[in-house]
């Protein structure tokens, strides 16, 4: 079993299409939908997380692909900017998951990209602002 | 046996000085006692790096030819107060900039503001000066417009009214909505619990009844060299304390200046509350000299010791009911839980412990290298009890 976050860009032709439910019928992959946005001129933006076995994910994403989704993996779309970040803590009180902790010995704040959802809480209760979104 | 500030100058001249943290007096003290402990140490240095929204700089421009009496003056759009000299200005940390809509699309980013324009300026960056004027016989400039750098200005010092809280406020949220408040996002019925101390290694809080710090100690400011210049505004000695000496509740205060020209961004940077608005966190480290073993007892206290109220940040603060729903220890805040009316919450900082570290260690540094020498206060600051022989 595979589970990877990925934010998938949709073309405008493709925005009322039932992809998704596709990924579920014809290649069993579970999803949770993290974020899902379209822009005023129809490009939808969806982050999914999807959990399946490597060769249902692996045909999956080909499956997206063919339909002229492009894909790109989540890890990289919160990231901090170290220069900025001042280790207060701040984002601790708003992170849902575990991507935000601090180490008691070098009381720190460290950033685990993998545990991130892209929640994005933490980008505007962050004081210096180090959080960056960057799709 | 008794030290003076004169007997560790020497020291420090001479390379000779024992020099060490907050932290590190704790297990000293521990392991060789008190009495040992004075007689072998002759300094201790403490840290601090949080949010000190009573903070700002007065900057002179230098004279534009024709002159300009400076009625009204904006810093990257900042407005900066010109009710002074000339050119004199001073632009606080909290001003928001022009056009910013504020709480209007609620919550508030509050992107850029005074605090941003000081940390800038300290870190060499180009700011846009635009000013205003009606005109006189000897001021006859109506409009001036340049960009400015900390290099160029004739003078330019931060001078904050009041800094470094002696303990403060652990904010929770009782009420059932997201509120957003100068102590960070506060989730619905006690979801986070922020808090806002170095603890430990908090420069006021390891010398509580201020028997060495004064008008005119010379202490680590924003990166660079600064001094005491007075209690800070709301400086406050007549609360509740353990029976060591440290304050329960919000205490005093102090009011520093220094020359903005050595300070540096990483120490001074400016910060956006999100719905409430913008600020500066300062760094701020103080020498503590060991004068006698008192000091050393005071030096060496714990975050275990060191208590903080918990405050309903919902309708108590902005009510100001002073109603506290109770007391924990900068060791339960530190430990990442609180326990509040029987509910574990889990809490946060805005003041970053590992910067206050890191100040206490680089003043360490700078002492040891012989770069900072103590100064002996005008005058101790204010303190009640200790004016009234309580210890």
């Amino acid at each position: 079993m595979v589970r990877h976050k990925i934010v998938l860009h949709f073309p405008h032709e493709q925005v009322d299409k039932p992809i998704v439910s596709k990924l579920v019928r014809d290649y069993g992959l579970d999803f949770n939908i993290l974020k899902a946005s379209i822009t005023p001129r129809e490009e939808g933006l969806l982050v999914l997380e999807l959990t399946g076995k490597e060769s249902d994910y692996e045909r999956g994403v080909q499956y997206l692909r063919d339909c002229g989704v492009s894909i790109q993996p989540l890890s990289q779309d919160i990231r901090r900017n170290e220069e900025r970040c001042t280790h207060c803590g701040a984002c601790l009180a708003v992170c849902p998951t575990d991507a935000l902790r601090l180490d008691r010995d070098t009381m720190q704040v460290a950033f685990e990209q993998a545990e991130c959802i892209a929640c994005e809480l933490c980008v505007k209760a962050c004081p210096p602002r180090a959080m960056e979104i960057h799709y | 046996m008794a030290k003076t500030i004169e007997e560790i100058n020497e020291r420090i001249s001479r390379g000779e000085a024992v020099v060490v943290t907050a932290e590190e007096i704790i297990g000293l003290v521990e392991k060789k006692g008190v009495e040992e402990t004075a007689a072998t140490v002759d300094m201790v240095t403490t840290g601090t790096f949080g949010p000190m929204c009573s903070s700002g700089a007065f900057i002179n421009l230098g004279h534009a030819q024709p002159r300009i009496r400076v009625h009204r003056a904006w810093l990257n759009d900042v407005p900066a107060y010109s009710g002074i000299a000339a050119v004199d200005v001073y632009i606080g940390a909290t001003e928001v900039a022009v056009h910013d809509p504020l709480n209007e699309v609620f919550p508030g980013e509050f992107r850029y503001g005074g605090g941003h324009v000081i940390e800038d300026l300290v870190a060499g960056r180009k700011v846009h000066l635009r000013a205003e004027s009606y005109g006189t016989d000897c001021y006859p400039g109506r409009h001036w417009e340049k960009d400015i750098s900390l290099a160029d200005l004739k003078d330019a010092w931060l001078f904050n009214p009041r800094n470094a809280y002696q303990n403060y406020n652990v904010a929770v949220n009782l009420s059932d909505r997201v509120i957003y408040t100068y102590m960070g996002v506060l989730r619905p019925n006690l979801g986070n619990a922020n808090y806002c101390s170095a603890g430990q290694l908090s420069p006021l809080l390891n010398d509580p009844l201020f028997r060495t710090i004064g008008i005119g100690t010379r202490i680590f400011l924003g990166g660079g060299v600064g001094y005491v210049a007075w209690h800070g505004t709301q400086h406050n000695t007549e609360v509740p304390r353990t029976e060591r000496g440290a304050p329960t509740r919000p205490a005093g205060t102090i009011a520093v200046i220094g020359d903005l020209r050595g300070m540096n961004p990483r120490y001074l940077t400016g910060y956006s509350m999100l719905g409430y608005g913008v600020s500066l966190a300062v760094g701020i480290g103080i020498p503590i000299p060991v004068l006698d073993e008192e000091v050393v007892r005071a030096a060496a206290v714990r975050d275990e010791e060191l208590l903080a109220p918990v405050v309903d940040y919902s309708v108590d603060y902005p009510q100001g009911t002073g109603r506290i729903l109770g007391e924990v220890s900068y060791a339960q805040l530190r430990s990442g839980s609180i326990v509040v009316d029987g509910k574990e919450v889990p809490t946060a900082s805005l003041s970053s412990y590992s910067r206050a570290r890191e100040i206490a260690e680089t003043l360490k540094e700078w002492i040891r290298e012989g770069r900072f020498l103590l100064a002996c206060p005008a005058e101790l600051l204010p303190c009640a009890p200790r004016d009234k022989g309580v210890s």
